[in-house]
């Protein structure tokens, strides 16, 4: 009897063991970009042609639009281990929409927002984006960060014909026509920042990342660029979501002696990875990075001493020199606080909202295929400078620019593309990616 | 060379890590049989502490004093933790003793409930400590060998608690009472001690050895509201390895799975190391299921 009872609390350990390994897993794979292996451009061609049958879904567009306000909606997550990041890109879009209403809003009419919080999981994501789309009946939809999130909502706006404006950099290989893509394309950050870092720096690369989809799709896809260009790939190294510890990892980086170190690390991990860097008595003299996921909200949650001297790759950055940014930077931090910053994410949600009013004036209404229609080819004068959405892929034309990190947590850009460079999801331009999009 | 001496000291300074993080869980979770699964909350509610006392000092005292706020915030993470674990021990854990599987779950929902509270005051984005100027030298063996000082100090402190644990409870009147409350309850209630306090007093201890641990954690990781999920797991792997109710088990399993972790990866990768040291816990646990340490308890049976 006695052991049997044994047993019972024995097992009950292996259930506290269990759920915390759940716990663990759960914030892990919030946080995971999975990818999968969206090659939707046949389906989006289809559902363009198609789109005159959504019939139901058109008149609930329309309803959208009924009476003297706008409906749209705003689907971030503002809770769980998201919300980090895109509680502020759900501020900056909803900036945009004031600042649109105050201008008059759109077609006469006044915005009028519903957010909704996707806590992080994407089973909340669908389930948000079909309230929003079926109930709500808004015009449009601003929001998602982790490529999860989107692949989770994506079937939900095809079914729906609804339109999401999607503000974050992703991994590529993917193009649904209910989705515009605000962030860069794999052509507009990864390639040219390995370029740079390479001309610059030297051709020794180690590769540092998460254990998911996005850093293992970005790092398949520098591995054929440095086949192709002749760069040596010194290291490949994969943490799982939340590792804390870095000193291996650190410890291999010094005995494989890097030209430089691209970091596809996402969210805690960069924190334990720079401090144990500088711990080991490694700054950016000593071994260069270059990341991908570290924007000037991140720096702030880093310590910029630990980032001072590493170089980032963007699109966007606070100190990006033209007169938009200027009164974008004041607006927001009037708005949200002296101590806000501003990056990447958080101006393409701003720049998506305009983008989208700019569309619906010139389709003279909020229908989705109509907006879709007027959108190709759109521009606006964004804080980064003019950006103009590709008709083909529903991508934007970006300027790529590679940024340092200052002492002040600032980021100063250190080289930039002379002009917006073409979106290329698929990598379609580059021989040596031929083989990537169907297998990453 | 060099590097497979860096590697022994990584070895080492992980496990002082897990030692440090696990040391509060071996007493509220070894000692007392709480499942605590906001154990990790209260690493974050120290690391959060260190936050508030290093913002106090940069902004009311002026910047030659400001290292000392390391042993300020050593010591009011603990106070703090330790506060919050008194709270929680009397509105919620004293109602759950001998309930095991209801004290998983209510802990499970304390500790969302922490995460989201830190959420709304500090907000969502990870938040930065600076560690002490004298914290980010290394000392410099050869020309290419260093050890962070941070990781010595952090060493150190888990040395200490470690040793005041240790006196804690086998050396003094009170750790006397407590072994003898978690031992049998009722003989200890008739023998005239006073078994909510000490159960009130040992979970708040728990807790505030969490709450130091997190505060030294804010030098080398992040420190957000999700910070303690990164250490839930490792350190109940820790506790149930060593060996449940046995402090000195608790020093091996940090050893076995520090340094075994270590190694993994570094001759395989993160991920694998990862899973080929879980594959060591199950091996183990099938030979010596109560842990390295099994200690003969006639309560713990019951």
């Amino acid at each position: 009897m006695r052991r049997e009872k044994w047993y019972h609390r024995l097992a009950v350990l292996g259930m506290a063991g269990a759920l915390a390994a759940c716990l663990a897993g759960c914030s892990g794979g919030a946080m995971s970009e999975a990818a999968g292996s969206g090659n939707s451009q046949t389906s989006a061609q289809e559902a363009q042609s198609g789109g005159d049958e959504g019939g139901a879904s058109a008149e609930g567009q329309a309803a959208g639009a009924e009476g003297d306000t706008i409906k749209v909606g705003i689907l971030h997550s503002l809770s769980g281990t998201m919300a980090i990041s895109e509680t502020s890109v759900r501020d900056a879009e909803i900036l945009a929409i004031e600042e649109i209403n105050a201008a008059g809003g759109v077609l006469g009419k006044q915005i009028e927002y519903i957010v909704e919080d996707g806590a992080s999981d994407n089973a909340t994501f669908t389930e948000k984006a079909t309230k929003l789309l079926e109930n709500d009946k808004v015009a449009t939809v601003f929001g998602c960060w982790t490529s999860a999130s989107r692949k989770a909502v994506v079937p939900v706006f095809e079914n729906d014909n609804g339109l999401l404006w999607y503000p974050v950099q992703y991994e590529g290989m993917e193009s649904s026509p209910n989705v515009m893509y605000i962030g860069a394309a794999p052509n507009q950050q990864i390639v040219p920042a390995v370029d740079y870092l390479a001309e610059n720096y030297g051709t020794k690369i180690f590769l540092v990342g998460s254990d998911y989809v996005f850093p293992r799709t970005a790092n398949s896809i520098i591995k054929a660029q440095a086949e192709a260009k002749g760069y040596e790939i010194v290291g490949e190294e994969y943490t799982p979501m939340g590792h804390t510890d870095y000193t291996t990892i650190i410890n291999k980086i010094q005995a494989a002696q890097p030209d430089f170190v691209f970091n596809t690390l996402n969210g805690d991990s960069n924190v334990a990875f720079f401090k144990q860097l500088k711990d080991a008595g490694l700054s950016a003299e000593d071994v260069m990075t270059c990341s991908v996921s570290i924007a000037e909200e991140e720096v702030s949650g880093i310590g910029a001493s630990y980032l001072d001297g590493h170089l980032v790759s963007w699109n966007y950055y606070q100190t990006t020199d033209t007169p938009e940014n200027e009164k974008f930077v004041a607006a927001y931090k009037a708005r949200y606080g002296e101590d806000r910053v501003t990056d990447d994410p958080i101006e393409a949600g701003y720049d998506a909202v305009y983008l989208w009013a700019a569309a619906v004036e010139k389709a003279g209404s909020t229908d989705v295929d109509a907006v879709r229609e007027a959108a190709a080819g759109i521009s606006f004068d964004a804080p980064e400078g003019t950006i103009t959405i590709d008709g083909d892929n529903q991508h934007i034309y970006k300027t790529v620019r590679i940024g340092q990190v200052n002492s002040q947590g600032l980021i100063d850009e250190v080289w930039a593309t002379d002009e917006p460079v073409k979106p290329d999801p698929y990598l379609s331009g580059y021989d040596w990616a031929a083989g990537l999009s169907g297998q990453s | 060379m060099e590097t497979f001496l860096m590697q022994i000291f990584n070895g080492i300074s992980v496990s002082s890590i897990f030692l440090l993080a696990s040391l509060g869980l071996a007493v509220t979770f070894g000692l007392m049989g709480v499942i605590n699964m906001a154990h990790g909350e209260f690493i974050m509610i120290g690391a959060y502490t260190a936050y508030v006392v290093q913002n106090l000092f940069r902004t009311y005292l002026p910047a030659a004093v400001f290292d000392v706020y390391v042993f300020v915030a050593i010591a009011a993470s603990f106070l703090a933790a330790a506060l919050f674990g008194a709270v929680l021990e009397r509105l919620v854990i004293c109602r759950l003793y001998g309930r095991t599987e209801d004290s998983l779950l209510v802990t499970w929902g304390v500790s969302l409930t922490l995460q989201q509270l830190a959420r709304s005051i500090f907000g969502a984005p990870n938040v930065g400590v600076d560690a002490p100027s004298f914290m980010e030298k290394s000392l410099r063996v050869s020309s290419t060998l260093a050890f962070p000082l941070k990781r010595i100090f952090i060493l150190a402190i888990a040395l200490i608690c470690l040793g005041s644990v240790y006196a804690l409870m086998y050396k003094s009147r009170q750790g006397r009472n407590i072994r003898a409350v978690m031992q049998n309850r009722n003989m200890a209630a008739c023998l005239g001690v006073n078994t909510k306090r000490i159960d009130c007093a040992t979970f708040a201890a728990g807790c505030g050895l969490a709450g130091l641990a997190g505060c030294a954690l804010t030098w080398i990781g992040p420190i957000g509201p999700t910070l303690g999920t990164n250490y839930i797991v490792d350190t109940f792997m820790t506790v149930v390895v060593g060996g449940a109710g046995s402090i000195l088990g608790t020093v091996f399993g940090s050893a076995f799975i520090g340094v075994g972790g270590t190694t993994f990866e570094f001759f395989t990768n993160a991920s694998v190391g990862k899973v080929l040291i879980f594959a060591c816990i199950i091996l183990l646990l099938q030979f010596k299921p109560k842990g390295i340490f099994a200690v003969r308890n006639r309560a713990l049976e019951d």
